[in-house]
């Protein structure tokens, strides 16, 4: 049985994790509010971009000489899957979720015997991928000096991806990030980046008339592209600072009142035996004395 | 006829969104007045200034590079790059731009891509001289 003084130390370093916790929580919450704020702005651009691109797309159906980051190099063996993940823990299941539905895309893909590249954003997800799929891994970059994501991050991940599809290493990219829904939803997510996913764009109704292009059409879309892929590249980074920050606090709030609640059940037990250890000495003393 | 619709979306933010009487801005090929109930049109920006003016005729000028127009029957939407309005843009700002350029002009591979680079320097160098 444990002695007072250590029950005493115990409720002391609970207490001092509340604290920590308690502290992780607040900062989260208010970093929460800048990440969501940037998030939510960066969503009207990438997905008017989106519906730019549906428009092109649907306008050069089917002609040839269209860039092969719309249509794909026409194969699909070679998968690169782009996991953006925080650099931080402490912040629930943020993490492992993205890992994992990245691990079950990469599993199934290996299943249908095609080659699986990974290129992961953020030391964490390079943590959890590194130990059963380390030899997948051929690029990594993390963050972990950067205060605030701006689009020049997303763009040097851009520049590297579009380098590697150049070259020839892969056909299909797929980004999986953590969408932000609220505070106590993130949903981790897969988003095909090449070939551009146009499927959920309408376009525009243009009552019949004709985009008029100023350059040519393949030009306009050879240019749109390659910042189509930073655009959403960016709005995974944000979605998911903003989902990190989330999932943090929602993380460090249960924390918090675990360590609550563990205190007051260390308190009554120390307050017990503290009773129980005084009616011993009490009974000591009152039998010693009748003993004389 | 109802004024043109104009969006002005950067990846950070959405600067401007509302009603206005017409813009000017600079596509790749020239610049171009939208008025209101202007065909269709697809068209890549090169870096320059957009000229926004107000119903009541008041006019604001925006810096911004790299992106594209598009106009359609709903209206106007600019997705550009960098996008900073004409009152914050400090010689500061803009010598970043240019290194920014130069920057891309050295990694920029021989050909086409090095003819661009060379082509956004040149532009936001006569922009610089104009501040």
């Amino acid at each position: 049985m444990a002695s007072l003084k250590d029950l005493r130390n115990r409720i002391a370093s609970v207490k001092a994790t509340r604290k920590i916790t308690k502290a992780m929580q607040m900062v989260a919450a208010a970093k929460l509010r800048r990440a969501q704020e940037a998030a939510v702005a960066a969503r009207p651009y990438s997905t008017r971009m989106s519906a730019v691109i549906g428009n092109l797309a649907s306008a050069m159906n089917g002609q040839a000489g269209a860039p092969t980051l719309l249509t794909g190099t026409g194969f699909a063996e070679t998968h690169l899957l782009i996991v953006a993940t925080a650099e931080r823990g402490l912040c629930g299941g943020f993490n492992s979720s993205i890992a994992k539905i990245a691990r079950e895309h990469a599993d199934r893909l290996i299943a249908q015997g095609k080659t699986v590249k990974i290129f992961t954003v953020g030391k964490k997800g390079n943590d959890a991928l590194k130990r059963l799929y380390g030899k997948y891994i051929v690029e990594h970059v993390d963050f972990r000096g950067v205060k605030q994501m701006s689009f020049a991050e997303a763009q040097s991940v851009a520049q590297k991806v579009l380098n590697m599809f150049h070259n020839g290493e892969f056909d299909v990219a797929t980004l999986f990030f953590s969408e932000f829904k609220s505070v106590i939803s993130q949903k981790p997510t897969a988003l095909r980046l090449i070939p551009a996913d146009v499927s959920g764009a309408a376009p525009a109704d243009l009552g019949g008339a004709v985009y008029e292009a100023e350059p040519e059409e393949g030009e306009i879309l050879a240019d749109l592209l390659p910042r189509n892929i930073a655009v959403q590249i960016f709005r995974g980074l944000l979605e998911n600072a903003a989902s990190e920050q989330g999932a943090r606090m929602s993380a460090m709030d249960n924390a918090t009142r675990n360590a609550g609640d563990m205190i007051n059940k260390l308190s009554i037990k120390y307050n017990r035996q503290r009773q129980a250890q005084i009616t011993k000495e009490l009974i000591e003393i009152i039998s010693g004395a009748e003993a004389l | 006829m109802a004024g043109l619709h104009f969006e002005l979306v950067s990846p950070a933010r959405l600067l401007f969104s509302g009603s206005v009487a017409s813009v000017t801005i600079p596509g790749t090929e020239g610049e171009m007045g939208i008025y209101p109930g202007h065909s269709p049109v697809l068209t890549t920006l090169r870096p320059g200034v957009v000229t926004v003016t107000r119903d009541g005729g008041a006019a604001e000028r925006i810096f911004v590079k790299g992106g594209m127009a598009e106009v359609n029957p709903q209206g106007l939407t600019l997705l550009a790059e960098v996008a900073v309005p004409m009152a914050e843009l400090t010689a500061e700002v803009m010598a970043k731009q240019v290194s920014a350029a130069e920057a891309d002009l050295a990694d920029a591979k021989p050909g086409e891509a090095q003819r661009k680079a060379t082509e956004v320097l040149n532009q936001l160098k006569a922009l610089q001289s104009t501040l």
